[in-house]
């Protein structure tokens, strides 16, 4: 794409842009656009930059308390934990390069998102991730499963960042799409947190870290469109990170920010010199001019067109205070990292770029931020789901089968195959490692802890969107209260089909209506996120998953509770149970049936037993805690008598419910315990309102129901374990 | 000049990774492969136009660096 | 008794053994840059584990060659104590300090768990803290952990008691299913002829503190500082 490129409507329209969005664009810049000028717009209005078919939802999530420092709208949230520090986190998709280019994909993801976090001055302490897969049958899931593990493990490692959990799900509706949300969590003092405000007319704008290549040109027009049979050709499109540079780039970046020299700062991320730039300029109301020839670029002959729309990785844009270049210069050679001054802040608001002294592009910033496309799609209710039958073949599945089964299939079973090659303990500092609820980082130096959940429940938001959203962030919710948590803010990354789909559309605005009920009933604002939509292939479209990431605060991590059972303890059941067995593991796995609407999620009574538990950790007489979700009560109490090699004897009144639909149901709000004192929790709690079930004891080792046959441990952990390595070894 | 250097495992060092290609080219249909080893082919552009100082230079570079001497071969060849 | 650390473009644990010879030594370990040759006394140097120049070419071979390094290989030869850690432990083989590589794990996977140990050696400066034929727990995190030697190599390690921890299971027997990464004769560490110089793949510093779920990786450092009697 050369300078003289003649602009036609067909290469407008293979930028992406429709003909209503280039009349737009011919109003804002009174003239007929450059190649270059041409390219900006078509990223910074594709669907992945300027979120036109979301942005008008997303207003409806609740994004404020008192803790929360800054909230949606910058590079990731920030949240006040307490004695002048911050944590600043975010959740980010590379779903479409990684369909495509596995470890490739994923790497470029960790290492996008770690940049979200540094660039707002913490250093990162913990990764997560959640991920989506296709059937186990699907002839591509397992080396999709394997590419992608592979690449976050092979990012993170090396970056020294411990990856500390993450949830992983298999189902046929992600067969053509793939999910691969990562998050980071970054730590830094509240009073030295960095915006991309950019500011100080004549300041100087540098560009640091690895040069500039063809990688990735118009990688943001891939994420705003549907796969189809010519994906394959998309491959150069894709990406390489260098974990190592980004190691070099957060230490130089942390060394530069301990000084006074930076005004503002941003990641490179998707679109590149361009989106940074543009959103710089956007924040701080002013204009930026750069010059194309003092770009660090790997590749000969690179045009402007090229250089700003390249999504080469580990790259970083800062506006220094006047004076402070050398200082800076000399930290980034230091760490032998690229360091140019390419441009200066002015006051026109415009974007102007240069090359051999002519200029190459002009465009003002504020319409081309302000003007995005803004679209209220039409949303179509969905359908209800498929309905109940009275009678399910899974009824007459005896428990104790139907248990092994349970745990030992794709969705419940341990995961330990992916996260023994993540490296969870570099830095030291992680005090509950995977496979818990949450995962427990200590903060650094002192006896707080952070805790940090990712969770979603797609097969509920299909099932009816509106109570899977709130699911979803009850959920989160309460597998860090079972860790003894306070939980404060979430990060959300929104998976959907196509928008321009009326039925897509009713998914996302239910999803997002149920996730705002829940985080205003629990206090539990979005501080961060991201949207990824046309996770569709042929047509075929994704469950609808709204992954959300929590962060919670521990405030002694003496005081913390894991899931493993413990000998010699009372075992009791938090929560009301009705049998609710619509949308549930159980119902599909042993009864081959998606059928059913969602459990409810009251949210007063998450409130108050969630309240209620966390109590219990804090003074200690709790230790041993485990939320309910997939599979139910036995599949949960089977994870803590795994978790803390440790059988357990209990007797179940299903009441008005059937034993199975007992053992099994998915009813929301609930929660294992297990005490030494159990004649004081069962007081404490009448005394709260919290409805309280005494299960039985802890000891031995078998799982035993009164009235059936006990089920061995062993047995129990060679179903758990046996699936991931069995499959994958193929 | 351009020269290109082989690194290669030793024969009788165990290469896990040359086994699991082997394995899944078998898996693949690619019937009659016997034996796969993995080795690294590394590429420089080097200003030395003299072919035998050239040599002698690459020679040292991977006694030094290139290659693990204690595990591995190397082959030189100048483009 | 001083420390000093060694410190690359992409070390991750220096800070946590940074950590761990604080809390042993009483004092803080100078904390030294690869480019540096002027590295300060100290009675122990330890090379921290990571991923230096991102492990490219091969897991340590490039900051083998570093000024700091090469001044370290002087100290070792004059009897100053060194101990590398997992990218360390790569680092001095490349350097010519410990004998031997350490390859691609058997596996082909990164491994990131505990593991058990048996304590081989207890007469040096390392290991003098542990009773001969202790079982330690310990975690690993590695993916070029895999030990290889010539067979002379690996007979003289024997012969001269070199070995300094082997993979084992709970109850201290040597088994294949409790080697990770598939190295010969299950060798987690080793020492140099004159013992002043070891490198092992486990990582003592992660399992120095209570609230990380144990304190096997303590009396390592406890010895170093002088604190176990000989």
């Amino acid at each position: 794409m050369s300078a003289s490129t003649e602009i036609t409507p067909e290469l407008v329209a293979e930028h992406g842009l429709t003909d209503d969005e280039y009349r737009n664009l011919l109003t804002i810049m009174g003239r007929a656009p450059n190649i270059v000028e041409l390219g900006i717009f078509s990223v910074m209005w594709s669907e992945h930059c300027s979120y036109k078919s979301s942005r008008h939802w997303l207003k409806r999530l609740p994004t404020e308390a008192p803790w929360v420092i800054q909230g949606p709208g910058e590079n990731a949230g920030v949240i006040d934990i307490g004695d002048g520090q911050a944590a600043i986190f975010k959740m980010e998709s590379h779903n479409h390069p990684s369909f495509i280019e596995p470890y490739q994909g994923a790497a470029t993801g960790v290492g996008g998102i770690l940049r979200d976090v540094f660039t707002m001055g913490a250093r990162p302490v913990a990764n997560m991730n959640a991920l989506r897969f296709g059937h186990p049958d699907d002839a591509k899931t397992r080396h999709l499963v394997s590419g992608v593990v592979a690449g976050i493990g092979g990012y993170g490692n090396c970056v020294g960042v411990p990856t500390v959990g993450g949830e992983c799900d298999f189902h046929h509706a992600y067969d053509g799409n793939i999910l691969v949300n990562a998050m980071t969590v970054g730590i830094a003092d509240a009073d030295r947190i960095f915006y991309s405000a950019a500011a100080g007319i004549g300041n100087a704008v540098v560009y640091v870290g690895s040069k500039t290549g063809r990688d990735g040109i118009h990688g943001a027009t891939m994420a705003s469109a549907e796969f189809d049979d010519d994906s394959e050709e998309k491959r150069p499109t894709v990406q390489v990170g260098d974990p190592f540079t980004e190691k070099l780039l957060i230490e130089a970046c942390l060394e530069l920010m301990a000084t006074d020299a930076i005004v503002a700062i941003q990641d490179m991320g998707a679109a590149g010199l361009t989106s940074s730039s543009v959103e710089m300029a956007s924040k701080g109301e002013v204009g930026i001019e750069l010059d194309m020839d003092r770009v660090p670029v790997r590749e000969e002959a690179m045009t402007p067109y090229e250089i700003m729309l390249s999504e080469s990785q580990e790259r970083m844009l800062m506006v220094l205070k006047p004076g402070r270049e050398d200082v800076a210069r000399a930290i980034f050679e230091k760490w032998e990292l690229d360091f140019a001054i390419i441009g200066r802040v002015t006051d026109t608001q415009r974007l102007v770029l240069t090359e051999g002294g002519e200029t190459v592009c002009d465009i003002p910033v504020p319409p081309l931020v302000s003007e995005a496309p803004l679209y209220q799609r039409p949303c179509a209710a969905p359908p209800a789901p498929a309905p109940l039958p009275e009678q399910t073949p899974a009824d007459d599945v005896p428990i104790g089968d139907a248990l092994i089964r349970l745990v030992g299939s794709p969705d419940l079973c341990s995961r330990r195959w992916i996260w023994e090659q993540y490296d969870h303990m570099v830095m030291a500092d992680t005090v509950q490692r995977p496979g818990g609820d949450a995962a427990v980082v200590r903060v650094h130096g002192t006896q707080k802890g952070l805790a940090i959940t990712t969770d979603c429940t797609p097969r509920y938001c299909y099932a009816d969107p509106v109570q899977g959203g709130r699911q979803t962030v009850a959920e989160a919710w309460r597998n860090l209260t079972a860790a003894g948590a306070r939980p404060l803010a979430v990060t959300d990354n929104l998976n959907f089909g196509n928008p321009e789909r009326p039925e897509i559309m009713g998914q996302f605005v239910g999803c997002i209506d149920g996730m705002a009920e829940a985080c205003s009933a629990l206090d539990f604002p979005v501080v961060s996120g991201n949207v990824s939509l046309y996770n569709e292939t042929n047509g075929s479209a994704i469950l609808p998953t709204p992954a959300i990431g929590g962060v919670g605060v521990i405030d002694d991590i003496e005081r913390m509770a894991t899931v493993a059972l413990l000998p010699d303890a009372d075992i009791f059941l938090i929560g009301e149970t009705t049998g609710h067995i619509g949308a549930s593991l159980w119902l599909r796995e042993i009864g081959g049936l998606e059928a059913g609407a969602p459990p409810p999620v009251d949210l007063a009574a998450e409130r108050a037993n969630g309240d209620f538990i966390r109590g219990c950790i804090a003074d200690g007489s709790v230790n041993a805690c485990h939320d309910l979700s997939g599979g139910g009560l036995l599949v949960a109490l089977a994870e803590m008598a795994l978790a803390g090699d440790c059988g357990a004897e209990i007797a179940l009144d299903p009441g008005k419910t059937s034993l199975p639909h007992f053992c099994f149901g998915e009813d929301q709000g609930r929660y294992l315990v297990a005490t030494a004192d159990g004649e004081d929790l069962s007081v404490r709690a009448k005394a709260a309102g919290v409805r309280i079930t005494r299960l039985g004891r802890s000891n031995g080792d078998a799982l035993t129901v009164a009235g059936h046959p006990p089920i061995s441990l062993n047995t129990l952990r060679n179903a758990h374990e046996g699936w991931f390595p069995r499959y994958m070894a193929g | 000049m351009k020269i290109q250097v082989h690194v290669t495992l030793k024969n009788g060092v165990l290469d896990p990774q040359g086994k699991a290609i082997e394995r899944a080219l078998s898996g693949l249909g690619f019937d009659g492969v016997n034996d796969v080893r993995q080795g690294k082919f590394i590429e420089l552009e080097v200003a030395e136009n003299d072919p035998e100082k050239a040599k002698a230079a690459a020679d040292e570079m991977c006694r030094k660096l290139l290659a693990n001497t204690v595990i591995e071969d190397y082959r030189i060849d100048l483009g | 008794m001083k420390s000093a650390v060694i410190v690359f473009p992409g070390s991750n644990c220096d800070r946590d053994v940074q950590i761990a010879l604080r809390r042993s030594f009483g004092s803080e370990p100078a904390m030294v840059w690869h480019g540096d040759e002027d590295v300060p006394d100290a009675d122990l140097i330890v090379v921290p584990g990571g991923f230096s120049y991102g492990d490219y070419l091969r897991a340590g071979c490039m900051a083998a060659h570093s000024p700091a390094m090469r001044e370290v290989v002087k100290r070792a030869g004059a009897g100053v104590a060194v101990l590398g850690i997992c990218n360390g432990f790569q680092i001095l083989c490349e350097s010519g300090l410990l004998p031997g590589a350490l390859m691609r794990n058997a596996g082909l996977r990164f491994v990131c768990r505990d593991v058990h140990l048996r304590v081989e050696n207890t007469e040096t400066v390392f290991t003098r803290g542990y009773a001969g034929g202790e079982v330690l727990r310990i975690p690993v995190a590695h993916h070029d952990g895999n030990y290889a030697a010539d067979p002379e190599t690996l007979s003289r390690l024997v012969n001269e008691n070199r070995i300094a921890f082997r993979y084992c299971d709970m109850g201290g027997d040597i088994t294949e299913d409790a080697n990770p990464n598939g190295s010969a004769a299950n060798i987690a560490g080793i020492l140099n002829e004159a013992g002043n110089v070891l490198g092992m793949m486990p990582h003592p510093e992660r399992l120095a503190d209570a609230a990380l779920g144990g304190t096997d990786g303590r009396a390592m450092f406890e010895a170093l500082a002088g604190k176990i009697a000989a």
